[in-house]
């Protein structure tokens, strides 16, 4: 019997160990010979193998995925964040009528559900030229990286003390260059924080890369993973090689940002 | 907004505001609320891309009662409302389990963070592959457990019923953690005197647990309900790499019907029409949960 001031410690780790099991068998058996995969598992691996990785990255030139969602997770981070933040500059700091409303018409784009919009975003997409390319899509990725910096930007603004923009304003600086040289300094952490998420929800993106993108050229890392086929089965060991390498980027933000995540997902939410 | 005379001080701050927020206003009416509207339109449309020669003839509301009548709609409907209903009530249960347990947790609070937040921060085709994975086959590592312990595999994802486990436990796994998270943030805002107080009264651990935390939770609980209920009818990645939707359509959900309409079988009009009538779900479903989120988009603190 576990003594009884053991019994939440003891329950918090299963559930932990649960929650991290999933992760750490995608690892191991990205690192398991394709012949023991499905024979009995084994907790802790026997043997330890590269294969999968180099057969993913020689035979199926999985740089190429890699490529393209840098490209277009940097491109959608970039506008969203040049364009949104001094949209949530006003939203937060600036005081005129309606706000409220434009507010909560920005978050209801946020929860527009991808699928809606689809159609015609194919159609113009199609008629311009821009199927199969980077900007075919960082426009619809505006979609959902647009509200979100906006949204995480008003919440950093808000909590921002306003004396000492005021102060500096009263020192006889305009609104702008206060804004500028006071206020945005002392962003600058939030503003890298919103970038790092902005940037993580681009690469995880998935239902638009899979129908604005036809050839495997131009396949970004999640459609890329998704769509590998074997010859005669599953290539389960290079499709779980490849998940650990689109984990990758996710797993070292995570770790090194921890805490200003769960600040910035929860002040978002809760505290606004 | 105090005084009704706008100051010419007021108008200026007001113009400035506007300068900046009209380029992602406009870039959002652009990239969002054409498109929808052009969705709306074509839905009123029947525009087979296959069958260019038939046009693109106006025809009403026709493809809305065509909804109303395809089995595999309502089929998939039913399923995109189960799957809600079963999952969000899944995550709240676990996610208030997971907050109070971290809320108390002493050390490795760090540790706990990093395994909550990855699984909510990984692509949603990860989690697929990895909870498919999971189910795979005669020996994957949930039939091997079955096996070990004594009782019969099967082959998940076969089963029309079977085949929903895994993608329930994959989005359960998935978005747990974001309402914990929001929980512990809620439950760290709770007084500690208020429970003092009532332990001074002689109240038990759960009277303390019905009458102080749920109560002052509410708020974080109703916006993590609105959020998880808003994705997860939406849902799509996790049905599509999971299992396409199969075997046959027994986990289709309206998202993954729409799109294999729109994009497989290339019938625009009809497709706008299913995809309108998830936007308008939705859109009820926000209308329905956005006031009760008023505390997080009320201007003023």
């Amino acid at each position: 019997m576990i003594p009884s001031r053991l019994v939440r410690p003891t329950a918090t780790a299963l559930l932990l160990l649960a929650w991290a099991f999933p992760l750490y068998w995608m690892v191991t058996a990205s690192l398991t010979p394709e012949s023991q995969l499905f024979e009995t598992p084994h907790i802790v691996p026997r043997a330890l193998v590269f294969n999968h990785y180099q057969a993913l990255f020689a035979e199926r030139r999985f740089w190429m995925p890699i490529r393209n969602s840098l490209v277009v997770a940097a491109a959608t981070t970039t506008l969203a964040v040049l364009v949104g933040a001094p949209c949530a500059y006003a939203m937060a700091r600036l005081h005129f009528r309606g706000k409220t409303w434009l507010l909560a018409a920005v978050l209801a784009v946020s929860m527009l559900p991808q699928i809606s919009i689809v159609s015609p975003l194919f159609l113009v997409l199609r008629v311009v030229g821009l199927i199969d390319t980077y900007p075919g899509l960082v426009v619809p990725y505006v979609t959902f990286a647009l509200p979100l910096v906006v949204w995480l930007m008003t919440g950093f603004f808000r909590g921002l003390p306003s004396e000492i923009e005021d102060a500096a304003r009263i020192d006889g600086a305009g609104r702008v260059r206060a804004a500028i040289e006071i206020t945005l300094p002392l962003a600058a952490p939030a503003v890298a924080t919103t970038a790092i998420l902005t940037f993580l929800y681009a690469w995880n993106e998935f239902l638009f890369a899979l129908s604005f993108t036809v050839s495997p050229e131009r396949q970004t890392v999640p459609v890329a993973i998704a769509l590998f086929r074997g010859q005669y089965q599953i290539p389960w060991g290079e499709i779980l090689a490849g998940a650990v390498v689109a984990s990758v980027p996710v797993i070292v933000v995570v770790v090194a940002l921890q805490r200003r995540i769960v600040s910035g997902l929860t002040s978002g939410a809760v505290k606004g | 907004m105090t005084s009704g005379s706008s100051t010419a001080l007021e108008r200026r701050e007001t113009r400035l505001a506007w300068r900046l927020m009209v380029p992602a206003l406009g870039l959002l009416a652009l990239v969002a609320a054409a498109p929808l509207v052009a969705t709306g339109w074509e839905s009123l449309h029947r525009h087979d891309v296959r069958l260019p020669w038939l046009g693109r003839p106006f025809v009403g509301f026709a493809n809305y009662r065509q909804a109303f009548h395809d089995d595999r709609f309502v089929t998939a409907l039913e399923h995109t409302v189960v799957f809600t209903a079963v999952s969000v009530t899944l995550e709240l249960s676990f996610g208030l389990a997971f907050a109070l347990a971290l809320d108390a947790l002493a050390r490795g609070r760090a540790v706990a963070r990093v395994v909550l937040l990855l699984p909510w921060a990984l692509p949603t085709v990860v989690a697929a592959l990895v909870w498919r994975f999971l189910f795979e086959g005669q020996s994957g590592i949930v039939n091997a457990t079955l096996v070990w312990s004594g009782l019969a595999p099967r082959e998940w994802l076969a089963g029309s019923f079977s085949a929903w486990v895994p993608i329930v436990f994959g989005d359960v796994w998935k978005s747990t953690p974001f309402v914990a998270l929001l929980l512990l943030a809620g439950l760290q805002g709770i007084d500690a005197s208020l429970y003092e107080a009532a332990r001074l009264d002689g109240a038990g651990s759960w009277l303390r647990f019905v009458e102080i935390t749920l109560p002052l939770l509410r708020p974080a609980l109703v916006v993590a309900l609105a959020f998880r209920a808003l994705d997860a009818f939406r849902v799509f990645d996790l049905v599509y790499v999971l299992t396409g939707g199969g075997p046959g359509a027994a986990t289709e959900v309206v998202s993954l019907y729409a799109f294999t309409t729109l994009l497989q079988d290339l019938q625009f009009g009809y497709a706008s029409a299913l995809a309108m009538l998830v936007f308008l779900m939705s859109f009820m479903l926000a209308l329905f949960c956005i006031p009760r989120l008023r505390v997080s988009v009320a201007p003023d603190r």
